[in-house]
């Protein structure tokens, strides 16, 4: 049992006064994919930031019954891996990024082994953006928050995405919250599609 | 003391340098002519107070006036770290964390200084004890407002790599270990460079007042080793200490990057 249960959770962000999301309480279940859609800022990455604890917030969050109060936060991130749009890189190579012997997942996203060896400054943003979700799954998460992850992919490598996280979400039995503007996506991956509403509740869409 | 009395017409000579230097930059466009002449102006007018006070302060020998005297050059330093950064810690931290961590390094060497190395009679002798003071907390400040500008800049720049290597899961002292590194090297540089260079490109400032003031060459020398030593020993600790702090300080209890702390 690993799903991911999300109680009053809000979001704090020191400095920033409008509160957009209210408190959430939701069930993310182990090997489904939940979307999550709405306008452009109407608070989704904050929402997935939250969760990951990377921004104050108030309200908890767990896995299977775990409070991530109960662990230190990188162990909580280390456990439930946020994937934003845009990935940092801080390494010369891409392979300095991986964990030891990871070829698997990167043969799976449409990649040669001698990837490992490609200098970062050389990507392309869409060869960034599939490198960044091997980089995370090579961490074996138990929970993925996903932040448009085929935001700039061409249709073909977005269907490749698609399947390595279904196929992830399902071998592993994790639970895998999706943000994206591409309702067709959504509707194809997700078992559940989240809306994020003007006045800012969140309703579940058919 | 056979030293050659300066007089007003020398000090003019030398100042109209600086206006030469002013003038160019102004004329081109380079920018900077105010902070140039505002710094001028502030050597001339604090030196000569320093020169009265100093006087006073020699003549009195008390432990009182010279601890005062201490205590307002720390707080002068410790302002001077905070101005000259480009985004300092909010509230009271971006005064105490530079300033604290040259209390903890610069007086505690002085102290060893004049109470293990030196010895004057009393230990606390003002011909001794505001100079040493003096040459520590200067080139601490520089160390420490080097280390915590490039901390805080890189921070800054790099949120999101920090962010993304929080998000894997990584520690926060590991996340900023880079930076970390980084910014400790950037404070030791200016002395690391003082003493690689000294005696072959640069004959140390103190050293050449004693030269000056008629000292023989080796007293001055060893002096000057001294001072060296105990200064990389003070910019060191004071640095390390402001930039680990600061650390600390830039990530909350949940490891967080916390860019709300910087100003």
């Amino acid at each position: 049992m690993t799903d991911l249960v999300i109680s009053n959770l809000q979001s704090s962000v020191p400095g920033l006064s409008v509160q957009h999301l209210e408190a959430l309480d939701l069930t993310l279940r182990e090997k489904e994919i939940t979307g999550l859609n709405g306008p452009s800022g109407s608070g989704k990455s904050l929402l997935l930031r939250a969760i990951a604890d990377l921004d104050p917030s108030g309200g908890d969050v767990l896995l299977g019954n775990q409070s991530r109060c109960s662990m230190k936060a990188h162990e909580w991130r280390k456990k439930v891996c946020y994937l934003p749009t845009e990935s940092a890189w801080w390494f010369e190579t891409v392979g300095e990024h991986f964990p030891d012997s990871n070829a698997d997942v990167l043969q799976k996203l449409g990649f040669e082994e001698d990837v490992l060896d490609w200098k970062v400054s050389r990507l392309s943003s869409g060869e960034k953006q599939r490198l960044a979700l091997a980089r995370c799954l090579s961490r074996f998460p138990d929970a993925l928050l996903l932040d448009e992850p085929t935001a700039s992919l061409d249709e073909s490598r977005t269907h490749l995405v698609e399947e390595v996280v279904s196929s992830y979400s399902t071998s592993r039995s994790v639970p895998v919250l999706w943000v994206s503007h591409d309702k067709n996506q959504l509707q194809r991956i997700a078992q559940y599609v989240l809306e994020i509403q003007s006045d800012g509740s969140i309703e579940e869409k058919d | 003391m056979n030293v050659i009395s300066l007089s007003a017409l020398d000090l003019s000579i030398a100042a109209g340098l600086v206006l030469a230097v002013a003038l160019l930059q102004w004329r081109m466009r380079l920018g900077n002519t105010r902070s140039l002449l505002i710094a001028g102006t502030r050597t001339v007018v604090q030196l000569l107070l320093l020169g009265l006070v100093l006087k006073i302060v020699f003549a009195a020998s008390d432990i009182f006036w010279i601890s005062v005297m201490a205590m307002v050059m720390l707080v002068a330093a410790g302002r001077e770290v905070m101005v000259r950064q480009k985004r300092r810690f909010v509230g009271s931290w971006g005064f105490l964390l530079g300033t604290s961590s040259m209390f903890v390094s610069a007086f505690s060497i002085t102290l060893l200084a004049l109470l293990v190395i030196v010895q004057p009679e009393p230990w606390y002798l003002p011909q001794y004890s505001i100079p040493l003071l003096g040459m520590l907390l200067g080139n601490t400040l520089n160390g420490i407002t080097l280390g915590l500008d490039n901390l805080t800049r890189n921070v800054w720049e790099q949120k999101a790599v920090l962010e993304g290597r929080l998000a894997l899961g990584e520690a926060w002292t590991h996340a900023i270990s880079d930076i970390r590194r980084d910014s400790i090297r950037v404070g030791m540089i200016p002395i690391i460079n003082a003493m690689s260079v000294a005696g072959l490109v640069s004959l140390p400032g103190m050293m050449t007042g004693q030269i000056m003031a008629g000292a023989p060459p080796l007293e001055a020398v060893k002096y000057q080793i001294l001072i060296m030593f105990l200064i990389a020993a003070g910019t060191g600790m004071g640095t390390i200490t402001a930039i680990i702090i600061g650390c600390r300080r830039l990530f909350d209890e949940r490891e967080r990057l916390r860019l709300d702390r910087l100003q």
